[in-house]
């Protein structure tokens, strides 16, 4: 069975889980900005927690089901509905064969993701369905959606005869109780003057932010060893600071080596916070410690596994395993 | 001092060994990783060299400990001291061929110019040196290569262009490189080449590996 892309929407990629081990041949990560909503998105329809799915960037897509099939759209809060019924995030919905799914304007946040039956099929490209857009492979030819792709998915075992959506939902706050917090960040190589220049003010998000990173402005930082700096290994996360003093915060597809100075790193339990900023939006950030950043990810990992437990119950099926 | 290792975020090791460009340290870097592969433990995702510097990426649910990577530190400074000749450890040559000017290297007068030198002996210069891949970085498969001779050392584009074709061969600064896909760049572009340097359908899918020596062939009428 297939899915038509009507309309793309504005930055529509399939992604699935990252990729590794490829870095030393300059390959990032990539995948979901988000893992977690996915991954709870993936349960609500019934898929492993990474399979493939859409990611969806402040204006969504339109989409025609060829066949019948089970969706859930995780994350921000998009304008979203069936056949012109209203379909609310973090809950799943049966739908018949022709329906059309339109995802409008994001209310809040940025991103979501669109989990379908089976999940969307791909050719792993590098251990990873995810699209690659500096590398363009991955995904639908390594490219953001266009009008008139068609997307295969697993043929839906069940008959739906009209849209059923799920009387019952995912509270978000359950896996992020307090979303305007500060985001987390482990300590750099490279030190600013003063050293916790970075935490003092507020920051804003720029509007050159994409899936590499977030471009911050806010009051400049300057470094306190002035020495010229050598390529390094960075990762997702990484704070770096251009010379103009305003950091960037790098996301899944951040390159793997960088020149600028490593001012910090935002924790992995914070990143998906991250996916959901937009242009102006503010953001303050706080220091941590290698355990506290070990302990909020167990946190998270633990209320995911909570989540699956719930979600497995309301479904009648055995939870999956956490690494499928 | 050998190295010293900093935490790269939650998974990753950063061991820097010095902080400049230059082909002595990065022979180091590759020897120390080719040592730490030579050992694979079972917790290491990637390995990822630099110019000064090595990444290691470290499989959490592979450790036993509450903090993995001060384990992997552990396990780094347990690794016996090594004994070689870092020149010991090279990797394999690879042989690149080079249209060199006209339409495919755009920038090969102004380098020409920019040394006092006739087109003709920048290529000379170029095809003469043998280079060291010191990292692939910034697209998957660009090799960040050193060797150029430093009499054809030029800076970056004041303006980087917004397209570069596929297998263009570039100079910036002191660095030498081949752009794997087309797309914007800032260096400079004598020539071009034929060669599929990335290719995620190939196994491996990268031409080259980190560590590894090349060679450019001019091909084609030269100018």
């Amino acid at each position: 069975m297939s899915i038509e892309v009507l309309a793309p929407g504005l930055l529509t990629t399939v992604q699935g889980r990252g990729r590794e081990g490829f870095r030393h041949l300059g390959v990032g990560f990539g995948g979901a900005l988000d893992p977690d909503a996915q991954a709870i998105a993936n349960l609500l329809v019934g898929n492993a927690v990474s399979a493939a799915t859409l990611e969806i960037a402040l204006a969504g897509p339109t989409l025609r089901f060829e066949r019948a099939t089970r969706i859930a759209l995780c994350g921000a809060n998009f304008d979203a509905d069936i056949d012109g019924e209203t379909f609310p995030g973090w809950r799943r919905a049966d739908l018949p064969g022709g329906s059309v799914l339109r995802i409008g304007g994001c209310r809040q946040g940025a991103r979501a993701w669109l989990a379908v039956s089976g999940g969307i099929r791909v050719a792993d490209i590098l251990g990873s369905a995810s699209t690659d857009l500096r590398g363009g492979f991955g995904g639908v030819e390594g490219r953001a959606l266009r009008a008139g792709d068609r997307l295969h998915v697993e043929p839906f075992a069940e008959t739906v005869e009209r849209v059923r959506i799920a009387p019952w939902w995912i509270d978000p706050l359950a896996l992020d109780p307090d979303p305007s917090s500060s985001i987390r960040v482990l300590p750099g190589s490279d030190a600013t003057d003063p050293a916790d220049g970075l935490f003092a003010n507020a920051w804003t998000i720029a509007p050159a932010s994409d899936r590499q990173g977030l471009r911050l402005t806010g009051t400049p930082l300057a470094l306190r060893d002035a020495r010229e700096y050598v390529s390094e290994p960075i990762v997702p996360g990484t704070l770096q600071l251009p010379p103009g003093g305003q950091p960037i915060v790098l996301l899944a597809d951040a390159q793997t080596h960088g020149g600028y100075p490593r001012i910090g790193h935002a924790i992995r339990a914070d990143r998906g916070r991250l996916a959901q900023l937009r242009a102006g939006d503010a953001i303050r950030f706080a220091p941590c410690t290698p355990a506290e950043a070990l302990a909020a990810s167990r946190e998270r990992a633990h209320t995911l596994a909570r989540i699956a437990l719930a979600v497995a119950g309301r479904i009648g099926v055995a939870p999956p395993s956490a690494s499928a | 001092m050998r190295w010293c290792a900093m935490r790269l975020g939650e998974d990753a090791l950063l061991l820097r060994l010095g902080d400049g460009i230059d082909a002595d340290t990065n022979a180091r870097v590759h020897a120390l990783a080719a040592r730490i592969d030579a050992a694979r433990p079972p917790w290491l995702r990637d390995l990822v060299p630099a110019y000064a510097s090595l990444a290691l990426f470290v499989d959490a649910s592979a450790c036993d400990g509450d903090d993995p990577l001060a384990d992997a530190e552990a396990w780094l400074h347990a690794l016996p001291p090594d004994d070689g000749d870092p020149a010991s450890s090279q990797g394999a040559l690879h042989e690149v061929p080079v249209r060199y000017g006209g339409e495919h290297g755009p920038d090969l007068d102004a380098v020409a110019e920019h040394a006092g030198l006739s087109p003709r002996q920048v290529i000379e210069l170029h095809a003469d040196g043998e280079y060291r891949v010191a990292m692939l970085g910034f697209a998957p498969g660009f090799p960040y290569l050193l060797g150029l001779d430093p009499a054809l050392s030029m800076p970056r584009l004041a303006t980087p262009r917004t397209r570069v074709e596929a297998g263009s061969v570039g100079i910036g600064g002191e660095q030498a490189g081949i752009y794997p896909r087309p797309g914007p760049g800032g260096w400079r572009i004598i020539g071009r080449t034929e060669v599929v340097l990335f290719d995620p359908a190939r196994d491996p899918p990268s031409l080259l590996a980190p560590g590894d020596r090349l060679r450019f062939v001019p091909t084609g009428k030269l100018p």
